[in-house]
């Protein structure tokens, strides 16, 4: 198993970066973390005859804070950098959470942000917290960068609005109000594999009623949602409608790993226990 | 054909120059270029864990990792923890426990578990189990590597 023969560029900055993807006329593609892109190479299932290698951008790592409370996070930043970073679990702890379960140290220590939304595997984790901290995408582009919001970024398994000649460079995510209850839950077979289904959720409260609450669903639909209709549920009738509601709304597959009843039931379990924690978590 | 490249690694402490086709996984480019078969090629595809490495101190899968990303990079192998005659700590806690049978997901073991001891406190015998999921071991010898890691990370911390 070893890839096809492939022209390789290495890019010093994101002008060249995007340069040399715009000169390909969309036959390049971006090399970065390499976790999920190698492995369909060494399988030859994804044939691209040139890679623009952005590993040497300097500063795409960053992880710096925004004046609205948020985080503006680099493409290059590796999953253990937001892992092990304070700014991630002081602003959103219900990322630092999150990140335990993305995949191994090894590829942990490779993969970044900017190459998991890229990928838009449904079951990930950095998608989903992208949808439900309504992530702003900020891209590059030769002809002009733009940004896109998290819920208009992923379209199906695997496939994103992303250009073939347009990268990511940030990610922002916008600051939370203080006293933002949060929980997140997934399923998986082992630690660090692909959720057979996930659940997180972060929730504002005034008193004993919630005011507000956002629930994002993971491995449950073919890209990353939030779950409008358990939100719903949950601000009129409380946890157990919105777990209803969260197993009404999932569409998930059979495979494997999991049927799609078993995920369903997933889907329920999963909102219970996260809306039960955010709320327990919530300041009121 | 692609145009290769001229790369310089340092592996185990010694340079290396080489020029190689851009699509050389380094797993191959430390096993067929430089004749270190102690990385071992199990999967292919960043599941098995067998080929782990250390790059600039970090874990990463060498088949995973092209041998031109390393240009510039220090990697260490499973060579570089010990020999026969001089066996390093972990290599000694896994000699101990029995952590192997066939020995063939020990390099990546024992890469995993360098780096793991390094980053993590391992206050759990859970805590290693986690950090071991990339790895998998065809004899199933997981209880034996758990203890083997557990005695490496109790000698780490008397220190």
């Amino acid at each position: 198993m070893k890839p096809a023969p492939f022209d390789y560029v290495r890019a010093s900055t994101v002008d060249e970066a995007v340069a040399a993807l715009a000169a390909s006329n969309g036959e390049a593609k971006v090399l970065a973390g390499g976790q999920s892109l190698v492995p369909m190479l060494n399988f030859r299932i994804v044939d691209t005859p040139i890679f623009v290698d952005i590993n040497g951008i300097q500063d795409l790592d960053r992880i710096e804070e925004t004046t609205d409370g948020g985080l503006r996070i680099g493409a290059l930043a590796r999953h253990f950098a937001l892992e092990t970073s304070d700014l991630v679990k002081d602003r959103f702890p219900v990322l630092h959470e999150a990140m335990k379960h993305v995949a191994h140290l090894a590829i942990r220590n490779r993969g970044t942000i900017g190459g998991s939304l890229s990928h838009a595997d449904p079951a990930a984790e950095l998608p989903t917290m992208a949808v439900l901290l309504d992530a702003k995408i900020i891209t590059a582009r030769a002809s002009g960068g733009r940004e896109i919001a998290a819920a208009d970024f992923f379209v199906a398994p695997l496939t994103t609005t992303l250009e073939p000649d347009e990268i990511i460079v940030a990610v922002e995510l916008p600051g939370l109000a203080t006293g933002t209850g949060w929980g997140f839950e997934e399923f998986a077979q082992r630690r660090g594999d692909f959720a057979v289904a996930g659940v997180s959720a972060i929730v504002s409260m005034d008193g004993k009623s919630v005011t507000e609450s956002r629930i994002a669903l993971m491995g449950l639909h073919d890209t990353p949602v939030r779950a409008h209709a358990a939100e719903a549920a949950l601000l009129d009738d409380g946890i157990d409608a919105a777990a209803a509601a969260a197993r009404l709304d999932a569409e998930p597959m059979n495979d494997l790993h999991g049927s799609a009843d078993y995920r369903r039931h997933l889907a329920e379990v999963l909102t219970r226990r996260v809306l039960t924690a955010a709320m327990e978590r919530a300041a009121r | 054909m692609t145009a290769k490249i001229p790369i310089t690694v340092s592996v185990n402490g010694e340079n290396h120059a080489a020029e190689v086709e851009p699509r050389l996984l380094l797993a191959d480019f430390l096993r067929e270029n430089l004749d270190l078969t102690g990385t071992h090629v199990g999967c292919e595809h960043g599941i098995c864990g067998a080929c782990t490495v250390l790059m600039n101190g970090d874990s990463v899968r060498s088949c995973l990792t092209f041998a031109v990303q390393a240009d510039g990079t220090k990697i260490e192998t499973v060579e570089s923890l010990g020999d026969i005659d001089a066996l390093g700590p972990l290599q000694e806690a896994f000699r101990e426990k029995h952590a192997l049978q066939c020995g063939f997901c020990t390099p990546g073991m024992l890469m995993t578990a360098t780096d793991m001891l390094r980053k993590y406190r391992l206050e759990t015998d859970d805590d290693i189990r986690d950090g071991l999921s990339g790895n998998i071991c065809r004899c199933t010898g997981y209880q034996n590597i758990v203890a083997a890691v557990r005695s490496a990370a109790d000698k780490r911390d008397a220190k």
